[in-house]
Formats: structure tokens, C-alpha cells, sequence
């Protein structure tokens, strides 16, 4: 408490830092009565807590990061062992735009200053742990992070408190027994438990966190690995070259992440095991479940699979225990190994979080991750947030929420939603006339980084207003939350919008799936919902979906059925401007939705609008009758002649009365008229035959 | 020329009122006893009657052919019954035996035919049966050469032949010739012969099922051998035999003076293509011989046109001999082909391109989606090749942005290279650039914010294009006018200045508002304005500042307050504070009180003041006359306005007539746009000048000054309390149609669903029939394609239609939640 009083929330230099550091140095016995208030507690100092401190500090709340050790992302000081992260670190992209290039920086954490970018902290693709621990610690020196270092929070209660924004406080006491008294928690703790297995045996088996990272100790053994992520191929990977052969257990088949689109799978970088096991190298993948194995030591040392069935008959000696291949004498794992390694993940740690908060584990991954809802607070109390890589839950196995570059962006939206609630800020938006509509879509398309990374979750909103004059763009809205929309961002969507998502093709990844497959590309227009690699994806509600739309929506999809959808054919650059595949259709599937007209015209072209009919189309309304026309250049006419685009209006005025159809201006697609059938009616001469 | 569209488009018209007659008519077979039957039968009143035995089995499938031939044959205004023989009554009709039940037609109560079941196969065959025994007169039978002749050598000098093989009567295509024969039976004999034999006398050699052929015998002599044939290539079908007789029907050739962009004819109405072959004065003959042959190839294939070079006012390449139209609104082919077969096999040749392009439409049906129709977005990828200079042009980065505005004086263009909007503005400010090299101590820059969002973003852009002008200790200004070469320049010309201008004596001031003082400024703002104040009314010239800074780069204003200010308002009359306005093209000076004025009032003020009486309308300031809301009369001029005119005018609005309507007047010299606003206005455009008003914000009418009265004060007076008094017709009234989308989108949510249904899992396909019957049946006449294929496109109504789906689906969610 004494430094965090030297903190810029604190900041009033002179006779206030004296007096509000002398009872803390004096009269430390009492500090344990006196709780201190924050409006804002985060928990861990790793990349999800340092990247909610920074906007909470841009924005100037009153707000304490709790951190246990004395530097921030001591995660990374251990892990991973082997000290190669796996998140690229792509210095290049050939690209200006700094949005765009976040796309491909999966370790920078959002900041306004360029320095702190982290191709600044390494040369290497695959970057090195230590420099990521340098990273964090600049992130939070040079932006002057409010971090209590050197304090472990052991025990998280609640109290009730009408007066308080949620109805009650969060209440930490650390490892002094010191408490403070938070009005919102956010807890960015990470994965920090091992997730062990129990087993009969388990306890002959070395954990990934504490299993020797020299390959020299593992000279000629047998290893049985279990566990299939990117822990266990990258411990295998380390050691491939010396042992005798490595096996590696674990209930589900291998998930390859260049076949899943899912950054969490097995990243090709660690799968040098898979390359020998198909290549008949002795090393080899098994799928079984780990809760039904047993492990048995035999006097030599040597450790021989067996099933836990086996071990629970009876009370007999090692030697004793029946092995499978006693029945089954081609078992896979008869050889007798010398190491079993656990490389199983890790999971949240629950244990200092009182009852009361019900900050619950559930659902599909029971023991991995918080139950939060999608707006990344918790389920069991109002103002629990859960950041970072525990909050994974939300889009495990299908976006990068789990990773720094997904949650950099979650935390933002997480920020923007605590602003309007706490702080009367509605969410950030921009507000533009109708015919900004398709630029607006299209540049957020070809350079936003949040809806890049977090395909499928985070997704930009465009709020029409009344008779679609104008409409406000909502950046990376958490896209479940879809229909509290109102409520969490503060603006109205009583007029329709629009949810412009990034998504990957319906049936293209998966870990059996050929992702290589012949004709895997869409390249025309017309088949852009086939589209496989990431696109974006634009639905169009006349109405807010709510809550049940959300819940009952089609297997498959990320949102609830719209009025309207349109893809934008997917792109090898991911570059979405050509002017006739992607934004002609883009514009065509506005104006359908809206009913309108988004052309642009040339100010000429508005003048003779304004005289021949008496309403203008929207572009000449916005632009040219507030003075504001095109006006155009003696070789741009000319192309305009040359496309018969400016020939078209001249008949235009007659020519819409005769056909009945919407006012003149037609486009060069039109068909000549098919002449009429040849039969008639025989109300003439005919009738006297 | 006009005629033969119109025939064309009255039978457009007469099918359109028939599908509507359909829709409501409700088409089924009525089943009477033989007394009701004949107790229908009305005098001229064709109709077919199938007597029948009810328990008879074998009828089934001719029923059912005859119940399709209903409707076909009201349209010839036949009606169609079935008599049901068994109750009670007995007629002679009802056959004895009861598998031989026949077919009678009756013409009133008169028996014209019986038909046998087994002639009547299907639908086809009883519409060719039945018009074949109707138009007995007009399609001549025949079963050898010597008929033809017979029939070709009557009618030399007086009709055309349509001669036609089918390989046998009540096939489709008979009823295809019987059908054109009910049609165009008047005009043309029509020969129809099912004899192999005939066909190879005249000399076809690959026979195919059916032909036909068109004798043109109307314009020989007696003394002629044989007519001129013409074999059509097409399939025999309805449509196409119209099509055919359609294009016979046209002139062979015409001679046309006229850009081959605007000209017509009824083939390209029929999809036929246009050819005109050019020529030239001194080769006028040859070239219309040559000119008429391949007519007479492509006679059926082609329209052929001579096109006078000559007399031509627009320019085509000097070399090009054939222009090709394929289609209207298309842009023209100018094509250089030194041999006559070759025009022949070009035609030829494209158009069996253009068929199989045909049957590839036919999947996607209407316009095509993908072809451009902003004109901005076009015409700026049609000049992507070509290289702006634009290192004229300082290109600014994150890096460099702050440094550079800081320095100097400058003009920030924010644009978006993927933005055509921009894009064609960056063709105007390179324009400039060029201008003002050299010339001007502003710097030009551009930022691409595509590249560099982050700058633009701080400089409050967030959507393109924007100019900024950045000077130093001041805030940046937004450029908001026209988004043009000229308008951009004068802007930062009258920058050059620091408006207001602090005026600081009597001698300075007289030159100011003369004009001489910014001599150089002047063209760009008509109009000087200068505050007059006492040096202790600091408000309102606080006020006045803060105006003069808003019209910054649109006006130049000027302050005056030193303490013998009172000259100036004694010279001019004014109360101070004051505001003067000099005109100087008319060199007049007015002055206007501005006590307790606001600056934003100041700027209405002065901004009004730079509205003209009676100005030339252009493209660039109808927007700020548009303003008021008030109906325009407008005088077309084709070039400057003679003088009478604008004094008569001018007199009128002296007089204060004209205070409900501003007036003005168009050169279309400056304006040729106001050329297509005239054919909007006129059907047959009268001689210039002309005098309209056009009410354009409330009810869209469009007066004009009749043609036949000079433009006279008194006869313009008088036309005008004729206008107020409602006594005048408008001449057109500008459509009121909302702007729509151009074309539809591709519904893929729609196409997903289809995907989703041909997988085993999907959708019970039934579910959606029977919600979607009724519409199926009312679109069954408008697209009978649908069938075949579903239609990709969508419009709104489209969608809210496949939302049938979304109850269903959610509803197969639910049952899994259970």
C-alpha cells in the first residue's frame, strides 16, 4: 500500500504524499483495520492485466493491479520450458498501416506508443520467453501501470453493499493480511494450475513444469509422453534426437492447427514427432483415455502401462499387477519405458475465490476454465470480469481469446462496456451519412486487426438511424451480447443494422479435414458464401435479435439468422477493394437491404438529377446540394462517355415513365426488351372467322 | 421506323394484359350435359367440345392434355367444354360405342369438324387441329412443287409467302406456324406442306424437321421466275417465326446521317444486331449496292444500314468501313473488313456466340450484376493505367505529417487509395497541382489513410475524401466546397489573404471596395464586403470577425473602424455598424445596418449578397439556388443570353413578379448537360431559347413559355399570373420515384439454405411448399424458368419470403435442446 500511494492516481506531490505515507510507515500494525478502495482491482500482472491497466489508466480510473511476483508475466519467466514461444512475431508485412500489421504481431500488447511494439523486443519469428518478460516489464514502466508487485491476493470475498456499483464489493486480502475493498474485480490470473490426471501410479510421473529440459539426461530412454498439445510436442521436440523412441498418450486424436484454424492446436513449428512417427522412426502417437491407465514401477525402475482396472483387483506387488499384454500380447505399449512426462495443460486457479462469488467452473471444459458469459463477466457475480487466457472459455478452440493477440482486443471491449456502465461513456462510435456506408465496411475489412483475430467473437455493428440516412460504426462489439446490445454500449439500434463478422468457411477446418483440397478457393462472386479462408461476413437484422434468436440460432453459426447476409469472396491477399468482386456486390447487397440507391455521381450528373426528377439519389443529396459535388476532370468524363455510363441517363427521363420501372438511370446491364409473345387476345376482327 | 416499334410494343403490351387476364381467370375444363352445352353456344362463337362417357378409363390422359389446351385456346377466344354423355339425355355426338368418343368443333351451333382422340395426342396437337381447321383460308395445304408454284406465280406483285415444312401436323411446331398464321394470316399467305419431297425440289439438302421459308413476292414482277427466298435459321417456335417475320418486315436497308450511338431500328428490339455500312459521297453507289446484297444475306440475321459519312457529325475512325450495334445502349464497334463475305461471317459468327451465350443467361437470368454501374467507380478504373504526376504532390506519412504542416503553409488531401470517390478527386487536386506549380507558397500533400490510419484518425478524418488547409497559428479549416479543380483553387487563392482585412485608411478602403486592392482576387469573389465600425464597438466587430474567419476562402471580407469612419458611412449612407457590399461587376455599393447582428446572421447576409438576380445556372451553383426551395424559371439559351431577353426579365423581377420563383438562365454551351434536362422537359424539342419553369420541390410540374410568343415582359407577365392563376398545363411532370437499388444482390442466404436442403439432414422440403404454394402459382406466369433453376438474386421481398424458414429452423433447434 505505501507504493502504490506513489502512483499517479495518488499523484498530488508534497504534503499529501508526506501524510499518506507516514501512517503507512508508522503504524504498520493497524494497516490490516484500514482497507483501502479502488474502483478498479485487477488480478495478475501477465499481458491481460497490464492491457486492461493501460486503458484503465488512458481513461483515469482509479484502479490497482495485484501482482504476486515482482515483475509483470512471470508466466513467461518459466514458461514455456524450452523458451521458444510459439506466437509469431512478423516483423514485415510490406504494409504501412500500423492496424493492418497488427494482424500479423501476435505479441504486442495495444498501446498509443510505437515503441512499444514487440518487433522491437526481438529479431527472431518464433521469439524467445525472456523477451517477452522484457516486453511487459517496459509495457508497464514506460506507461507508468499503477502494479502492486510482491503481492499474493489469497483470499477473494464479497460484500454486500447497497451503495456500491454492483451491489457489493469485492474484497482481497494479501498475503499481509492487508484488504482491499474493489468495487470491480478483474481477474487476469491466466492458467496457472497443472492439470494432473489421477491415476494409479501418477505419482512416477514427471510434470512438464518441473521435468528436465536437457536433452543429455534423456540419452537412449524410452519416454512415454502424455498429452497431445503444443507442451507435450515441444518437450518431444527437444529430446527426438536422443532418445530411443517417444510415445506419446492421450485421449483425442491430434489436432493440427493449420487444419483447424485454431492457434491453440498443434502448431507445425512443434510437430517434428509427427514427421518421424509417419516415417516409421520408432516414435509414435497412441489415443486412449488417461483416467483408465495405470502406471507400475518394476524393481528396475522401469515403468509398464497398465490399466487401472488391472490395479484395482487386488492388493498385489508390482510385479504381480496383470499388464495387457499378458491377454493381448501385440499391446501397443508393452515396452517397459524409463520416463512418463505429463504435458496436460493447465487450469484456472479457483481456490482463492470465496463461495460467495460463485465464480463457478462448468460447462463443457469443467475444470479448465471460469464459467463467464460472453461479455466476459462472470456468471455467478455482477462485476467479476475474467481477462485473458482464463476467459478462453468464450471462444476455445475456435478463436484466439485464449492468446495475446485475441484478448488484447477482448479486454478493450471489456474496458468500453465497464466505461458506459460505470461511467456514463457510451461505447465509441462514428457517425456518417449513408453513402460512407460501403467505404466504412470496407476499410474496417481490409485493415481492422480485432476483427481479424477474433473472427467470430468480436465483430463490428453499424446502427442505422431513422429512414437510414446515417448510420453510427461500433468497433469490435462482443458479438454473442448481440442482443443486450443496447444496454451494454448505450446507443439505440431501433432502425436495423448490420454485423460485419470475419469467418472462416462452414465445413473447412477441422482436424480431419483435407484442408489442401483441389479447388479449396472461391474466385467468383456469385459463390462467395463457399468461400473457405477467412472473409468477411456482413448480416443484416431489420430488428435486434434477442436473447432467444441468440440462444436457438442455427447449429454452425455464429449469429442468429438474419434478414440478410453477404460474404465478400475471400481474397490469397486478404486485400477486399477490388472495385468489381468485392466492393460492387458489397455495395449491391447495402442497397437491397436498405432500399436505396449508394451510387456515387459525378456533381454533373446530380445537376441534371436535380432538374428532370424530384428526388435526388443520396450521394448527390449529401454531396452535391451542400455544395459539396464531385466534380470530375476532362479524362474522367471522357471514360465516363467511353463506358456508356454517361449516355445512359439521356433518355432516361421518358424512358422511366414508359417502363413503369424506378427512375431512369439505367445501367448498362440492361437487357433490350424481349419482344412480346406473339399471341392476342381475339376481341378483334379475328372473331368473325 | 417508329411504327414498326410500336407493333411491336403494342403486342408487348397485349401479352402483359393477357398474363393479368390469366392470373384472374380461374382455367379449369367445365363439365356440362349436352343440353347445357348446346344451350351455351352463341352465334360466332367458336368452341371445342370432347363428348364423353364418365365411366370410360381410357379418356384420362386426354383430358388431361385437353384441360392444358384450355387456356391457350381462349386466348384465341375459343372456349373449350366436355359433355358429359352419360346423364340421361342422348346425343348424336356421344358416338355409339363408348371408346370412340370425338372431339367436335362447333362455330355457333354450326359442326365445322369432328376430330377422332387419337389425332388430338396432346396439348400441341390440339391447338395446331384446332387452328388449322380455323384458318382454313389462310394456311394453304399442299402436297406438291406444282401448288407452290401455283400459289408463288398468284401472288407475285401482291403478298409474301411464309412457306413452312413440319414433318407433321400436330407437332409443336405446326402449332408454332399455326399460331404466327392466326397472328400474321392477313398479311402473308402462309403454305404449309408435310411432303419430304416438295422440300428437296427446292432444294434444301440437310432437312431437318421443320423449315421455313419467307417468298418475297410483293415487290416482283409477273414476269420473274421465281420469288426471293429467305430461309430462316432458327428452330421453329412462336417467338421466333414473329421474330423473323418481324425483321422481313423491315426495310431492306436504310440510310441513316446520324451517330450510329443513337440510332434504332426494330432489330435491335427483336436482339438483332445492327450493321451499317459506312459511306462516302464519291462511292455512294457501290456502296449501296454493295450495301443491299449484304442485306439480303443477313436478311433475318441483321439489321443493314448505310451510313452517310459525309453528313455525319460525329467523328468515327477514318479507316472503319462497318459499325456493328449489338445491342442498345452498347457501345458501337467500329471494324475495318475489306471483304463483303467477311462482314457476312462476322455477323454469322457472333451470332452464334451470342446464342450460347443465351443459354448460359439463361441460368442467371437478367441484367448481370457484375458489370459497373457507378460511374465514379468506373471511370476511375478505366484510368487506373495512366500515371497521375503526382510527385507534384508531397506525399505525407505518420512520420512526416506534424513536421511538414508545422512548417509550412499547406493543403492536406485525406484520401483512400481503394476509394474510387477519392480517387477521382485526386485526379482534380493533381490538376491543381499542375496549375498551381510554381505559383503558390501552399504546399500540396496528400496522405493515403488506407496507409495510415492512425494520422487520419487523429486528424479527425474518418471518411474520404477531406482537404485541410494547415496554417500556421491557426486551426486547421475543412475545405466544403466543390470537390473540383476550379473551386479548390479559388479557395486557396482567396487564402492567400487573411480574412477580415484590417483596412486602415480612407484611401485604402475607396480601393478595396472597388476592387482594386485585391485586383488579383477579384474573379473569385464577386462580391467585397467591408465592416464599418466606430473604434469602441468591439462586440460587433468581434462578431464580424469571427464571420469574416467563417467565409474564409469563399469571400473577401474587410474591417474598418478607425476614428474617421464616419466618412465612409456619410458617403454611403450607412448607420454603423455597417456592412458594405461591393459588386464589382456591376460596380455598385450597398450597404446594410448590422446592429445586434450575430455572425451568423453576418454570414446569411453576406452570403446571400453573392447570389445573383437573374445568374446563369451551371453545375456548380445550382446547389446554393436550390436552397430557398422555390420553383426555377429557367431560360435555355444556346449560347450567351441575348440581351432583350435578360432585360425583360430583369424587368419583371423589378416589378416584384417574380418573387416566387428564381430566375435563371442555362447556357448550354457552358452546360451541355442541360441538352438531356430539355429532352427530359420537351418530347419534340422546340427551337431555342426557351422559357420554363419547373416546380421541383413541390409536385415536380414543368411550364413552358409557349414557343410562338417572343419573350417579352408583357408576354412573359401574362404567362406567369396565367401559371399562378393554375390556367397553365404542365407540359411533363418530373417522376417522383424513390431511388431504388439499380440491381439486385445475390441472395446467398438463400443459396445456403438450398445447399443446406440437398444435404440428407436438411430441411423437410415439403415444409416449404406448402407454405410457399400460393406464391409459386401467381409467379408461374412470370418466370416459367424458375422451374428449372432457382433464381439467385434477390430483392427485399425476397427474403422476408425464405424467413419461412427461420420458424422452421429454430423449431428443429428446440427439439434438441429437449
Amino acid at each position: 500500500m505505501g507504493l502504490s500511494s506513489l502512483t499517479p492516481v495518488w499523484g498530488s506531490p508534497g504534503l499529501l504524499l508526506t501524510i499518506a505515507l507516514y501512517p503507512a510507515l508508522t503504524l504498520y500494525p493497524a494497516k490490516t483495520l484500514a482497507s483501502t478502495h479502488r474502483d478498479y482491482c485487477v488480478l495478475g500482472a501477465g499481458p491481460a492485466g497490464l492491457q486492461m491497466a493501460y486503458f484503465l489508466q488512458r481513461a483515469g480510473r482509479d484502479y490497482t493491479v495485484f501482482e504476486r511476483a515482482a515483475e509483470p508475466g512471470s508466466f513467461f519467466t518459466r514458461y514455456p520450458r524450452h523458451r521458444k514461444l510459439i506466437s509469431i512475431n512478423k516483423r514485415y508485412t510490406g504494409r504501412a498501416n500500423a492496424e493492418f500489421n497488427l494482424r500479423h504481431d501476435w505479441n504486442s500488447l495495444l498501446s498509443h506508443d510505437p515503441r512499444l511494439l514487440f518487433r522491437h523486443y526481438s529479431d527472431a519469428y518464433f521469439p524467445d520467453a525472456s523477451d517477452m518478460v522484457r516486453y511487459l516489464g517496459d509495457f508497464a514502466t514506460r506507461l507508468g501501470l499503477s502494479v502492486l508487485y510482491n503481492t499474493t491476493i489469497a483470499h477473494v470475498t464479497l460484500e454486500k453493499a447497497r451503495q456500491a456499483w454492483n451491489g457489493h464489493y469485492f474484497i482481497l486480502t494479501d498475503q499481509r493480511g492487508q484488504t482491499y475493498q474493489c468495487s470491480v474485480l478483474l481477474v487476469a490470473t491466466g492458467l496457472s494450475v497443472p492439470n494432473l490426471v489421477d491415476f494409479p501410479g501418477s505419482e512416477h510421473v514427471e510434470g512438464y513444469e518441473s521435468v528436465s529440459v536437457d536433452p543429455k539426461d534423456f540419452v537412449g530412454q524410452n519416454v512415454l509422453i502424455l498429452g497431445r498439445g503444443n507442451s507435450a510436442f515441444e518437450t518431444s521436440e527437444n529430446i527426438l534426437g536422443v532418445t530411443n523412441f517417444i510415445h506419446m498418450l492421450s485421449r483425442s486424436r491430434v489436432r493440427l492447427s493449420w487444419a483447424t484454424h485454431y492457434v491453440g492446436d498443434l502448431r507445425a513449428i512443434n510437430n517434428g514427432l509427427l514427421d518421424t512417427y509417419q516415417l516409421k522412426s520408432l516414435d509414435g502417437l497412441l489415443e486412449s483415455d488417461l483416467a483408465d491407465l495405470a502406471v507400475v514401477k518394476d524393481h528396475k525402475g522401469k515403468f509398464h502401462i497398465t490399466l487401472r482396472f488391472y490395479v484395482e483387483e487386488g492388493n498385489q506387488s508390482a510385479e504381480a499387477i496383470t499388464l495387457p499384454q499378458d491377454d493381448s500380447d501385440n499391446f501397443a505399449m508393452r515396452v517397459a519405458y524409463d520416463r512418463v512426462i505429463r504435458c496436460l495443460g493447465w487450469n484456472f486457479d479457483f481456490s482463492i475465490f470465496n463461495e460467495s462469488l460463485r465464480l463457478s467452473s462448468g460447462g463443457e471444459f469443467s475444470k479448465k476454465y471460469p464459467l463467464i458469459k460472453a461479455s466476459y463477466e462472470s456468471k455467478g457475480s455482477r462485476g467479476l470480469f475474467v481477462l485473458g487466457t482464463a476467459s478462453h472459455s468464450v471462444d476455445y478452440r475456435k478463436s484466439a481469446g485464449g492468446f495475446i493477440h485475441g484478448f488484447r482486443y477482448t479486454v478493450r471491449a471489456v474496458h468500453r462496456l465497464l466505461e458506459h456502465r460505470h461511467h456514463g461513456a457510451a461505447w465509441p462510435c462514428t457517425e456518417h451519412p449513408i453513402t460512407q456506408l460501403t467505404s466504412s465496411i470496407l476499410r474496417r475489412v481490409n485493415e481492422a486487426s480485432g476483427l481479424y483475430q477474433m473472427f467470430g467473437v468480436l465483430a463490428d455493428v453499424v446502427l442505422l438511424k431513422e429512414n437510414a440516412t446515417a448510420y453510427e460504426y461500433l468497433e469490435e462489439f462482443p458479438v454473442q451480447m448481440v442482443a443486450q446490445l443496447e444496454a451494454i454500449t448505450g446507443r439505440k439500434a431501433r432502425h436495423g443494422l448490420f454485423v460485419v463478422n470475419m469467418e472462416y468457411g462452414r465445413n473447412f477446418s477441422g482436424p480431419d479435414k483435407d484442408v489442401f483440397f483441389y479447388e479449396r478457393s472461391v474466385g467468383h462472386t456469385e459463390d462467395a458464401w463457399r468461400s473457405n479462408f477467412l472473409h468477411p461476413v456482413i448480416y443484416y437484422y431489420r430488428h435486434l435479435p434477442t436473447e432467444q434468436d441468440v440462444r436457438f440460432r442455427p447449429a454452425e453459426w455464429p449469429l442468429p439468422r438474419p434478414t440478410a447476409i453477404h460474404h465478400i469472396v475471400e481474397d490469397f491477399l486478404t486485400d477486399w477493394t477490388a472495385p468489381v468482386n468485392h466492393i460492387l456486390p458489397l455495395r449491391r447487397f447495402l442497397e437491397n437491404c436498405l432500399d436505396t440507391d449508394l451510387r456515387s455521381f459525378y456533381a454533373e450528373s446530380c445537376f441534371l438529377f436535380a432538374l428532370t426528377r424530384q428526388k435526388l439519389p443520396p450521394f448527390c443529396q449529401q454531396g452535391y446540394l451542400r455544395t459539396q459535388g464531385l466534380v470530375g476532370t476532362r479524362s474522367l468524363r471522357q471514360h465516363r462517355v467511353d463506358s456508356g455510363l454517361l449516355q445512359d441517363y439521356a433518355t432516361a427521363g421518358k424512358r422511366a415513365e414508359d417502363s413503369g420501372q424506378w427512375p431512369g438511370y439505367q445501367g448498362p446491364g440492361d437487357q433490350p426488351q424481349a419482344p412480346g409473345p406473339l399471341v392476342q387476345p381475339l376481341n378483334s376482327d379475328r372473331e368473325e372467322l | 421506323m417508329m411504327s414498326f416499334s410500336f407493333k411491336v410494343l403494342r403486342i408487348g403490351i397485349s401479352f402483359v394484359i393477357m398474363c393479368i387476364v390469366y392470373k384472374a381467370a380461374v382455367n379449369s375444363l367445365p363439365e356440362l350435359s349436352p343440353k347445357q352445352y348446346f344451350s351455351t353456344l352463341q352465334a360466332g362463337r367458336t368452341s371445342l367440345a370432347y363428348f364423353y362417357q364418365a365411366d370410360s378409363s381410357s379418356n384420362s390422359i386426354f383430358l388431361e392434355e385437353l384441360n392444358k389446351a384450355v387456356k391457350p385456346l381462349q386466348d384465341y377466344g375459343i372456349s373449350v367444354a366436355k359433355v358429359n354423355c352419360v346423364k340421361e339425355e342422348i346425343s348424336r355426338y356421344c358416338g355409339k360405342e363408348r371408346d370412340l368418343m370425338k372431339a367436335y368443333l362447333f362455330r355457333g351451333n354450326i359442326l365445322l369438324r369432328e376430330f377422332p382422340t387419337d389425332t388430338l395426342f396432346d396439348v400441341n396437337a390440339i391447338i395446331a387441329h384446332v387452328l388449322f381447321a380455323l384458318l382454313f383460308n389462310e394456311v394453304k395445304y399442299i402436297t406438291t412443287l406444282e401448288d407452290l408454284q401455283n400459289i408463288e406465280n398468284a401472288l407475285k406483285g401482291k403478298a409474301n409467302i411464309a412457306f413452312s415444312y413440319v414433318r407433321a401436323i400436330g407437332t409443336p411446331e405446326h402449332r408454332a406456324v399455326m399460331e404466327a398464321a392466326f397472328v400474321y394470316g392477313n398479311t402473308y399467305q402462309f403454305v404449309l406442306t408435310t411432303e419430304i419431297a416438295l422440300l428437296e425440289s427446292i432444294g434444301l439438302e440437310d432437312i431437318e424437321y421443320a423449315h421455313l421459308y419467307f417468298f418475297h413476292c410483293k415487290s416482283v414482277l409477273d414476269l420473274t421466275p421465281q420469288c426471293r427466298r429467305t430461309l430462316m435459321g432458327q428452330p421453329l417456335t412462336t417467338l421466333n417465326i414473329h421474330r423473323f417475320i418481324k425483321s422481313m418486315e423491315a426495310p431492306l436497308l436504310t440510310e441513316v446521317a446520324e451517330d450510329p450511338q443513337q440510332v434504332s431500328t426494330v432489330h435491335l428490339q427483336l436482339g438483332l444486331p445492327l450493321v451499317f455500312i459506312v459511306s462516302q459521297q464519291a462511292t455512294y453507289e457501290a456502296d449501296r449496292r454493295t450495301a443491299e446484297w449484304v442485306a439480303w444475306r443477313l436478311l433475318g440475321k441483321a439489321g443493314v444500314l448505310l451510313l452517310l459519312r459525309d453528313s455525319l457529325e460525329v467523328d468515327i475512325p477514318q479507316q472503319a468501313n462497318v459499325v456493328l450495334k449489338r445491342e442498345e445502349g452498347m457501345p458501337v464497334e467500329f471494324l475495318v473488313l475489306h471483304d463483303v463475305d467477311l462482314v457476312i461471317s462476322h455477323i454469322e459468327n457472333n451470332m452464334d456466340v451470342e446464342e450460347t451465350g443465351e443459354d448460359e443467361d439463361d441460368d442467371v437470368e437478367g441484367p448481370d450484376m457484375g458489370i459497373q454501374d457507378d460511374e465514379v467507380a468506373e471511370s476511375v478504373s478505366r484510368d487506373r493505367k495512366r500515371q497521375l504526376p503526382l510527385e507534384l504532390i508531397l506525399e505525407l506519412t505518420e512520420e512526416t505529417f506534424n513536421a511538414t504542416v508545422m512548417a509550412s503553409d499547406s493543403i492536406v488531401l485525406f484520401y483512400a487509395g481503394w476509394q474510387a470517390v477519392s480517387m477521382a478527386f485526386l485526379h482534380s487536386y493533381t490538376d491543381l497541382a499542375v496549375k498551381l506549380k510554381g505559383a503558390s507558397t501552399m504546399l500540396l500533400t496528400r496522405i493515403n489513410c488506407a496507409d495510415w490510419p492512425d494520422t487520419c484518425n487523429k486528424q479527425n478524418v474518418t471518411e474520404f475524401p477531406v482537404v485541410k488547409m494547415y496554417k500556421e497559428g491557426e486551426n486547421p479549416v475543412s475545405y466544403s466546397g466543390m470537390l473540383g479543380t476550379e473551386e479548390l483553387l479559388k479557395f486557396i487563392q482567396l487564402n492567400r489573404i487573411s480574412c477580415p482585412v484590417n483596412i486602415t485608411s480612407i484611401q485604402e478602403a475607396e480601393e478595396y471596395l472597388s476592387g482594386e486592392l485585391y485586383k488579383d482576387l477579384i474573379i473569385n469573389s464577386s462580391v467585397s464586403a467591408l465592416g464599418l465600425f466606430s473604434p469602441t464597438m468591439t462586440t460587433a466587430k468581434e462578431r464580424f470577425t469571427e464571420a469574416g474567419k467563417l467565409l474564409k476562402g469563399y469571400v473577401i471580407t474587410g474591417i474598418y473602424s478607425e476614428e474617421d469612419v464616419s466618412i465612409l458611412s456619410n458617403k454611403y449612407t450607412a448607420t454603423l455598424p455597417a456592412l458594405l457590399l461591393a459588386r464589382h461587376k456591376e460596380g455598385k455599393v450597398e450597404s446594410i445596418p448590422l446592429a445586434n447582428t450575430h455572425a451568423q446572421q453576418m454570414v446569411q447576409i453576406i452570403t446571400n449578397a453573392l447570389l445573383e438576380t437573374f445568374p446563369e445556372i451551371t453545375v456548380e451553383n445550382l446547389p446554393t439556388y436550390l436552397r430557398f426551395q422555390k420553383p426555377l424559371l429557367i431560360l435555355f439559351s444556346d449560347d450567351s443570353i441575348n440581351p432583350l431577353y435578360q432585360k425583360a426579365v430583369l424587368a419583371v423581377v423589378e416589378e416584384k413578379h417574380l418573387d416566387s420563383v428564381i430566375p435563371c438562365w442555362l447556357n448550354l454551351k457552358n452546360t451541355p448537360v442541360g441538352r438531356r434536362i430539355l429532352q427530359a422537359y420537351f418530347d419534340v424539342l422546340p427551337p431555342l431559347p426557351l422559357l420554363v419553369v419547373v416546380n421541383l420541390h413541390s409536385g415536380g410540374q414543368v411550364f413552358a413559355f409557349p414557343s410562338d410568343q417572343a419573350i417579352t415582359e408583357q408576354n412573359l407577365l401574362l404567362w406567369l399570373k396565367k401559371l399562378e392563376a393554375g390556367l397553365e398545363h404542365p407540359i411533363t411532370i418530373l417522376p417522383a420515384q424513390e431511388w431504388k437499388p439499380p440491381l439486385p444482390a445475390y441472395n446467398f442466404l438463400h443459396m445456403m439454405d438450398a445447399a443446406a436442403s440437398q444435404r440428407p439432414t436438411g430441411k423437410d422440403p415439403e415444409c416449404m411448399k406448402e407454405t410457399d404454394i400460393q406464391e409459386n402459382n401467381e409467379e408461374q406466369h412470370e418466370d416459367k424458368s424458375a422451374v428449372r433453376k432457382e433464381p439467385i438474386k434477390m430483392r427485399i421481398k425476397d427474403w422476408e419470403r425464405s424467413n419461412v424458414f427461420k420458424a422452421e429452423k429454430s423449431f428443429r433447434h428446440d427439439n434438441k435442446e429437449l
